[in-house]
């Protein structure tokens, strides 16, 4: 467990905030698609600690950012944290994307808050060719656009009610994308039914597909074994632990049911 | 300048012998691997691993674990790679730590529970804790743990196979818990250990299903914590035997409660998935406790709660 200050805190939506954390060690050690467990306050109103994302990283700032959606009251608690505070984490704790060659190329879909991981994920491959698909409910809800846009080449967004971008969901702008073009991957954070889309599309197409998979966790450090996600076992399937084993996945691994 | 007097924090649970009464509860420390990156495992006085059966169990559909006021409720359902494995892998990783190993079993038949405590009783482990009590597993150890002849027919039928200080884990989940305490010290258990989960439900009314997959789950943390003192307390006065208490412990201070309750070492979980520090950090408190009032061991405390 750490104690990192905050340095700032700054709404992005009306119910998304971001963190920034002055911290060197995350700086140095957070690697994209790691999360840290974050306890909300020593209240007994959300008692365990919650898993958010490492979203970005700043070397020149020395600050690490994790960016929320206000969803319950451990969300809500540490919205109300003020810059200047400290907060107790661990981590960066679970298993990063695995990246694509140099030279290579790559495509990110996410849906509303599963799109924050893959911000660092652009970040940290600068020499392959990148393309972000980002789906939102709507207007309001579209975050980190120009964050996105200039970590890319391309960025296409989607909104349910066509307020923002197109029309229609993230796996939309997939489904036409690799019809043009084969990417070395495709990485996909967002509601399962979103992911389960995506990993359909990209076996489809035969293309490699990594998945971060969310789950209700514990001790999240793979100790207590309550985050399990099915995952294919020679004919059957097993239950693997999103915490040590995930929360990155070989898209083609996972039982959507 | 002499320097003070700390307490001997050393203890025996029939047998089972520790440097100090703090011990990782079952199911919420692995086999002690994750939590080796946290702090020395040495400093523990025990580990009770992950419940084992005798083959590989694969636990119950997610979601598994629902927080609730001052808890948690889980359903894992018993996920673990089966005796064989543990004493494979597990053991060599354990004894690297200066640490008691007690091995926690699980079975669904008498015969499930005296083929692994015979296959215990020859690996390299200190103690065997006979989770009866577990509420996951359907017909599983429920049936024995919730009623005196259910546990005396267990209990009787390992007692003859086991060859380790044989401690037996109990379930809050009965209308008397010193009936089935008795009935374990008689059957031949050296040591009791409790309690278990208290069997819950959370709904998310939104969705209109149960949080959990599995329905129903166990309640552990600091919300259980009064329900646990007091029945360690019953307990500690109903048997001959030594009493491990656990259930909601998140300091030295709720340790001390425990021991005074008539505990003779304790166990903490829970509070560990928020504070992975809270196991060497008890370890400490109560050594404070003691010193601060003068009781010159660990063992002293035991049972020394002044009734009204
Ligand atoms: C690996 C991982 C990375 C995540 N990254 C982000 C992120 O970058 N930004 C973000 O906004 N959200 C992220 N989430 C989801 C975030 O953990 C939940 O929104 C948050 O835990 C909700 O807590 P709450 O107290 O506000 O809600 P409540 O509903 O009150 O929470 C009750 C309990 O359920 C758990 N829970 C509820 N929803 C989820 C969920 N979707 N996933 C896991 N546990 C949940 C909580 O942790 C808590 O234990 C991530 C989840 C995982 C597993
Ligand atoms: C996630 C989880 C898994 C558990 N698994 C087991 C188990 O395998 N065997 C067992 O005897 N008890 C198991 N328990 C119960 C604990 O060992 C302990 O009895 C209970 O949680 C009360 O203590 P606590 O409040 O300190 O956690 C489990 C508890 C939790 C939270
Ligand atoms: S949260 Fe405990 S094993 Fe993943």
């Amino acid at each position: 467990m750490h104690l990192e200050q905050v340095a700032g805190m700054e709404w992005l939506s009306p119910d998304v905030i971001r963190m920034v954390l002055k911290s060197e060690r995350l700086v140095s050690s957070a690697k994209p698609g790691q999360f840290l467990n974050v306890r909300c306050g020593d209240s007994y109103r959300a008692y365990l600690r919650r898993p958010i994302s490492i979203c970005d990283v700043n070397r020149e700032s020395g600050t690490a950012d994790i960016v929320f959606q206000v969803r319950g009251a451990g969300t809500e608690l540490l919205a109300g944290v003020k810059p200047g505070e400290f907060v107790d984490v661990m981590g960066p704790l679970g298993n990063p994307f695995k990246p694509v060659q140099p030279g290579g190329s790559m495509v990110v879909v996410g849906g509303g808050i599963g799109s924050f991981p893959l911000l660092l994920l652009l970040r940290t491959m600068p020499e392959v060719r990148r393309k972000a698909l980002l789906g939102f409910r709507s207007h309001e809800a579209v975050v980190l656009e120009e964050a996105f846009a200039s970590n890319s080449e391309r960025l296409e967004i989607a909104t349910d009610d066509g307020s923002h971008g197109q029309a229609g969901f993230a796996t939309n702008l997939l489904e036409r994308c690799l019809e043009q073009e084969k990417p070395d991957c495709v990485y996909v954070c967002g509601p399962l039914p979103m992911m389960k889309a995506a990993v359909g599309i990209c076996m489809h197409h035969d293309v490699a597909v990594q998945v971060s998979m969310e789950q209700r966790m514990g001790c999240g450090v793979g100790a207590c074994l309550v985050c399990a996600c099915k995952t294919r076992d020679g004919e059957g399937f097993a239950y693997t632990h999103v915490c040590r084993e995930g929360p990155v996945f070989d898209g083609r691994e996972i039982v959507f049911d | 300048m002499s320097a003070e007097k700390t307490a001997d924090l050393r203890v025996n649970v029939a047998g089972l012998r520790m440097k100090n009464p703090v011990i990782a509860a079952s199911g919420t420390f692995g086999f002690g691997r994750e939590y080796a990156e946290y702090f020395d495992l040495s400093l523990l006085g025990g580990i009770s691993v992950k419940g084992l059966t005798l083959e590989p169990r694969m636990g119950n559909r997610p979601p598994r674990i629902a927080e609730t006021p001052a808890g948690v409720l889980n359903s894992v359902g018993l996920q673990n790679p089966g005796v064989h494995r543990f004493i494979e892998r597990e053991i060599p990783f354990l004894r690297q730590y200066d640490v008691a190993v007690i091995a926690n079993a699980s079975g669904s038949t008498v015969a499930d529970y005296e083929a692994i405590v015979e296959i215990l009783s020859d690996a390299d482990v200190d103690c065997i804790e006979l989770n009866l009590s577990c509420p996951n597993v359907r017909q599983g150890g429920m049936t024995f743990g919730s009623s005196a002849c259910g546990i005396t027919e267990v209990v009787t039928a390992v007692r003859k196979k086991c060859r380790k200080p044989l401690m037996v884990k109990l379930t809050p989940n009965v209308t008397d818990i010193t009936e089935i305490a008795r009935a374990s010290e008689a059957a031949g258990a050296d040591s009791l250990s409790l309690i278990n989960t208290v069997l819950g439900m959370a709904i998310d009314i939104e969705t209109r299903r149960p949080v959990l997959g599995n329905t129903v789950g166990g309640l552990s943390g600091p919300a259980v914590k009064p329900i646990a003192l007091r029945m360690v307390w019953q307990v500690a006065r109903a048997v001959a035997i030594p009493v491990v208490g656990m259930g909601g412990i998140s300091s030295g201070s709720d340790a001390v409660a425990f021991m005074l309750a008539g505990a003779s070492a304790v166990m903490i979980g829970t509070a560990g998935f928020v504070d992975p520090m809270v196991w060497p950090r008890t370890i400490g408190e109560i050594t404070e406790y003691l010193d601060k009032h003068g009781f010159s061991g660990a063992g002293k405390l035991t049972g020394a709660l002044e009734l009204w």
